[in-house]
């Protein structure tokens, strides 16, 4: 497990465990928490709820459990929530393949990795086959 | 697991959904309201989404499933309700909800499954 670069600016951070499908509402339940606190807009709040709702459930049904990692981040004036969702899962052999709408190596739509990404404003997948997947999404206030 | 209620108004069912959805229970309503479908020979279904604060790909692929399997045993799916937010969210994630059959609110959906029955009544 790696750790994760830290903002100096940073003032808060957390984690939660996931590993059953009950945590995929306790994800949300906590990320709507965090995202209401630093007063991201509505629309803002939605998107990022919805983003951590794909890639937890992804963590937990691909991933075979895992944790979210939480960090209120700033840079400059900007403030913003990080969240990180690592597991030590099977890991994804083909990245872009598995960024592209409606490929979907299980039951879902195909759309969870590819559309979380267009709901946040930074993103970043890193992978090892056999070894795990870890998912840094960041969305600015 | 907590189950979603499902009522029947004539020829209508009616399910408010009004609790953060667990995986399963979307899964319990699809296969509970095709059962009282065929139990019932309901010509429409109305779900009211408005309490929803989000609908993930999971969710809509089970809205869309539901709309699916209603349209096979002859009963309409109209969604009502949906916030805002969660519709901006939805394209933005790619969902377009193909084929599922939306109304702003309770009211407009109630019309709509009306003027479903009369046409088929023309026929």
């Amino acid at each position: 497990m790696t750790t994760e670069p830290t903002s100096t600016d940073a003032c808060l951070d957390g984690s939660m465990p996931l590993s059953a499908e009950r945590d995929i509402v306790a994800c949300r339940q906590l990320v709507r928490k965090l995202t209401q606190e630093l007063k991201f807009s509505l629309v803002d709040q939605t998107k990022m709820i919805t983003a951590a709702s794909e890639l937890s459930r992804n963590t937990i049904v691909y991933g075979q459990g895992g944790v979210m990692r939480w960090q209120i981040v700033s840079e400059g004036a900007r403030t913003g929530l990080r969240l990180v969702f690592e597991d030590e899962g099977p890991g994804i052999p083909d990245i872009d393949l598995a960024l592209t709408d409606g490929w979907t190596s299980g039951t879902g739509m195909g759309i969870g990795l590819s559309g979380s990404r267009r709901l946040v404003n930074d993103f970043e997948l890193r992978t090892v086959v056999g070894q795990g997947t870890s998912v840094t999404i960041t969305r600015w206030r | 697991m907590d189950r979603i209620p499902i009522l029947k108004m004539g020829r209508y069912l009616l399910v408010t959904i009004q609790v953060d959805l667990l995986d399963q229970t979307a899964l319990a309503l699809q296969d509970d309201l095709s059962e009282r479908i065929a139990a019932t020979a309901a010509q429409g279904v109305l779900i009211d989404i408005s309490a929803l604060e989000i609908v993930d790909s999971f969710v809509g692929r089970i809205l869309a499933s539901i709309s699916g399997i209603s349209a096979i045993m002859g009963a309409t799916l109209v969604v009502v309700g949906m916030q805002p937010a969660v519709a901006i969210t939805l394209v933005e994630l790619g969902l377009s909800l193909d084929g599922v059959r939306t109304a702003l609110d309770v009211e407009r959906g109630m019309a709509l499954l009306n003027a479903d029955g009369a046409s088929r009544s023309d026929h």
